[in-house]
């Protein structure tokens, strides 16, 4: 990994997103919709990577992020009507309120506990959105009454180049001054700070930042979906999804998030004549992953072409 | 009268949560693990005893011994075939281990639940009691397989202590979870405690499980709160402390009785919830945590 350089990555990044790009033009619809929905996941896994691959929290929680992002932007749409991007741009925001209440239990305490906060953080908003069922929808879920798009085409493109806007930014910042502070901050935040630099910032920028990306793509998510419910964007298993795909993609490389959640869409796609098997055998695969090769998709991909 | 209903039945299920957070307890104080397919484990236990006494029509005792044997061999299976290698290898930095090994046993647990949803189901499966017939406690009309259930908890629990403190195995466990690095520098073969421990958590899961199934009864949806209810007992208790786990169990068991029975059954676990992260905020080492 440390023997490419950040501009050389992006650049490869931009070569492969513009190809993808043609992608329409080859596959039918439905194949079309499966890639949409994993670019959003990416952008998921991406914003996760970033707080525990980086700044070092175990986050359980994701999904808390992006249901606070969802939900406001698709409880907006349906009381006011207000401009699709007026709601995008409250679900973000939420999500990133949300990441701030999420970042105060984390400077207080750490490891198992910070993560198990995140997991009751999701059981909240889940338990909010059942019981609140007039404004929400409750288990049914929350139908919007826009879409930004019925195109499969223009729904994909906006999918793709957000996803690859969003991992530019995030894989800029991993690599920038800040992300090593922030790394150095997740390995030994005593020795960060004394070493000068202000440990709190710098998370709760990481949280900042988390929350923004996952809260924008949640919201975009509705728009696509035309619905928001708790089984598609909140319930802990989908939580689970995207932390497989991050750690299956490679952590601590933000760019394999993307390659873990197509793969897991792909896979789940492929093993289909399976039946109701078919989840048993895609959990059983990320398992032989994560004990064989942590580092993951990226890691080996990265490894290999290292002794040349 | 609720008053009493509240605390007979309070007292069935939150002995019950006791017996399944020790175990889960105790693997976190000797090895550091925090086990998230314990509730995998457990419905395995349950569905085990109840496919036995449905299937091949054994009597309640036999099919309870089947469950019980079961989750002991799921148990170790995740041991042997997960934790240990993850805790040896030497691909992944030490500071990391923590949430490769949180999130291979989630999926592991994933992967039981998925595999029984496929073989039997995702209908509730409720395990033939062995103890029938009602009683009457404080006027409270009850099951008395409640009050089995509580029995056998305490005496799992009790032989767990005699174990504990009275034998020469149980010393080194308890030593173990202390000091580990002492223990070995003593010439105790950490590996062998290891095993010991993770055997006794396995019988603990089987009869905690096959319990759990002869009283409310489980599905494969029970494994993701199954777990977080051991989970947030442990923490509550502190991690690492068997007794504070043991009483952590009461608060937790009572809370969710008290909220079911006064409020509504939809509220059950909020309260504790809420609690649990009120005590994160003021002591996160919970009650009596020494870690």
């Amino acid at each position: 990994m440390g023997s490419l350089s950040t501009t050389r990555i992006l650049l490869i990044g931009l070569g492969v997103v513009i190809a993808l790009s043609f992608l329409p033009l080859k596959v039918s619809g439905y194949i079309l919709g499966l890639m949409t929905i994993a670019y959003y996941f990416g952008v998921f896994a991406m914003a996760w990577d970033l707080l525990f691959g980086f700044a070092g929290e175990v986050n359980f929680g994701p999904t808390f992020l992006i249901g606070t992002g969802a939900y406001t932007a698709g409880i907006l749409d349906n009381l006011y009507q207000p401009p699709i991007f007026v709601c995008v741009a409250a679900g973000a925001l939420a999500a990133v309120l949300g990441g701030v209440v999420l970042a105060l239990p984390a400077l207080r305490v750490r490891g198992p506990y910070f993560g198990l906060t995140t997991l009751v953080a999701v059981l909240m908003l889940q338990n909010f959105i059942v019981v609140d069922a007039s404004l929400t929808g409750g288990e049914i879920g929350l139908t919007v009454p826009d879409v930004i798009t019925i195109s499969d085409a223009t729904n994909y493109w906006i999918a793709l180049w957000f996803m690859a806007i969003s991992g530019a930014i995030l894989f800029a910042l991993s690599r920038s001054p800040v992300g090593l502070i922030l790394q150095a901050s997740g390995q030994d935040a005593v020795q960060a700070g004394a070493l000068g630099f202000n440990v709190t910032k710098h998370k709760l920028a990481a949280f900042i930042f988390s929350a923004f990306f996952s809260g924008l793509a949640g919201a975009m998510l509705v728009f696509y979906l035309g619905s928001a419910s708790v089984g598609t964007l909140v319930d802990i298993t989908i939580g689970v999804q995207i932390i497989i795909s991050a750690v299956l993609g490679g952590r601590r490389t933000i760019l394999g998030g993307v390659l873990g959640a197509v793969f897991l869409i792909a896979m789940s796609e492929a093993l289909r004549p399976l039946g109701d098997l078919s989840n048993f055998v895609v959990f059983a695969m990320a398992l032989v992953v994560v004990l064989l090769f942590p580092s993951g998709f990226f890691g080996l991909l990265t490894r290999s072409r290292e002794p040349s | 009268m609720v008053f009493w209903q509240i605390l007979v039945d309070g007292f069935a299920i939150s002995s019950l949560y006791a017996l399944g957070a020790t175990g889960f307890a105790l693997i976190f104080g000797v090895s550091g693990v925090l086990n998230l397919s314990h509730g995998a484990l457990m419905v395995a236990a349950v569905v085990a005893a109840w496919a036995a006494g449905n299937n091949l029509h054994v009597g309640p005792y036999a099919g309870a011994a089947i469950g019980i044997a079961v989750g002991f061999a799921a148990t170790l299976v995740t041991y042997f075939l997960i934790v240990k290698p993850l805790q040896q290898t030497r691909k992944i930095r030490e500071e990391e281990k923590e949430i490769f090994i949180l999130t291979a046993t989630l999926l592991w647990g994933i992967m039981i639940q998925e595999l029984i949803a496929y073989i039997y189901t995702n209908n509730a499966k409720t395990v033939a009691p062995i103890v029938n017939g009602v009683i009457s406690i404080f006027g409270v009309r009850t099951p008395q397989n409640e009050i089995f259930t509580a029995v056998v908890c305490w005496l799992a629990i009790g032989v767990l202590w005699l174990l504990v403190n009275r034998t020469r195995a149980g010393k080194a466990v308890l030593a173990a979870s202390m000091n580990p690095r002492g223990v070995t520098l003593l010439g105790v073969e950490l590996s062998h405690v290891y095993i010991a421990v993770w055997a006794i958590y396995g019988v603990l899961v089987g009869i905690a499980g096959v319990l759990l199934g002869m009283f409310l009864g489980v599905s494969s949806y029970s494994v993701g709160p199954l777990t977080a209810s051991a989970f947030s007992i442990v923490v509550l208790g502190g991690l690492g402390s068997v007794s504070g786990a043991l009483i952590a169990a009461y608060i937790v068991g009572y809370l969710e009785t008290i909220t079911a029975y006064l409020i509504s059954p939809a509220y059950r676990t909020i309260p504790a919830l809420l609690l649990l992260v009120a005590v994160m905020y003021v002591s996160p080492r919970g009650l009596l945590g020494r870690r």
